[in-house]
């Protein structure tokens, strides 16, 4: 699935022209990327949890040549999902996956 | 920041009414939880991705007893952030 199948059902679903849905479902992404890029954690209540973390730097290692190398602290994101999230993919065998 | 408030900002950033805003927020996110359930990945552009991970079945104790119990195989969603939001989040 991409944005614009989102587009196409928020589209359908209110009654809006495409390019009114797309400017829609865009800002509803942009407004959560900008709260974590102020590192602000954003929690949607049935879906999950997305959090800003800072990663101490720590020694790592070139695995090609085994060089010693330092990996810089960092902030990354992380996305926890929530219980009903969980559960909804699950009902799936796990055989399934890829 | 909570779902209300991501519909609070959309709504006055695309002046569209709280309440439409509202069941858009949520389509969104049920959408990509309709795709996940169904085991289809989603991809999107400047954003990251979300797909299944699996975890194996593992051994795991019971923290009161100290019963062995078998935690069986499951899938998790997994986030991806994008190249951009990765970079971005870190400046």
């Amino acid at each position: 699935m991409i944005k614009k199948d989102i587009v196409n059902k928020v589209a359908g679903m209110m009654n809006l022209s495409l390019s009114e849905a797309e400017e829609v479902v865009e800002s509803v992404f942009t407004v959560v990327k900008n709260a974590l890029v102020s590192g602000e954690k954003v929690g949607l209540h049935g879906f999950g949890n997305f959090r800003v973390v800072k990663k101490n730097s720590r020694p790592g290692r070139n695995p090609k040549t085994g060089e010693e190398i330092m990996i810089a602290a960092r902030k990354v994101i992380t996305f926890k999902a929530s219980d009903k999230l969980k559960q909804a993919v699950n009902h799936l065998p796990p055989e399934q996956d890829e | 920041m909570t779902k209300a408030e991501l519909v609070e900002k959309v709504s006055e950033k695309i002046n569209l009414a709280k309440k439409d805003t509202e069941v858009i927020v949520n389509t969104v996110f049920n959408s990509i939880t309709d795709a996940l359930s169904k085991g289809d990945k989603v991809e999107l552009r400047g954003f990251g991705s979300f797909r299944l991970r699996k975890r194996n079945s593992r051994e795991g104790r019971n923290p009161k007893t100290g019963a062995t119990v078998v935690i069986p195989a499951k899938r998790i969603p997994f986030f991806k952030p994008g190249k951009d939001l990765r970079e971005t989040v870190d400046n």
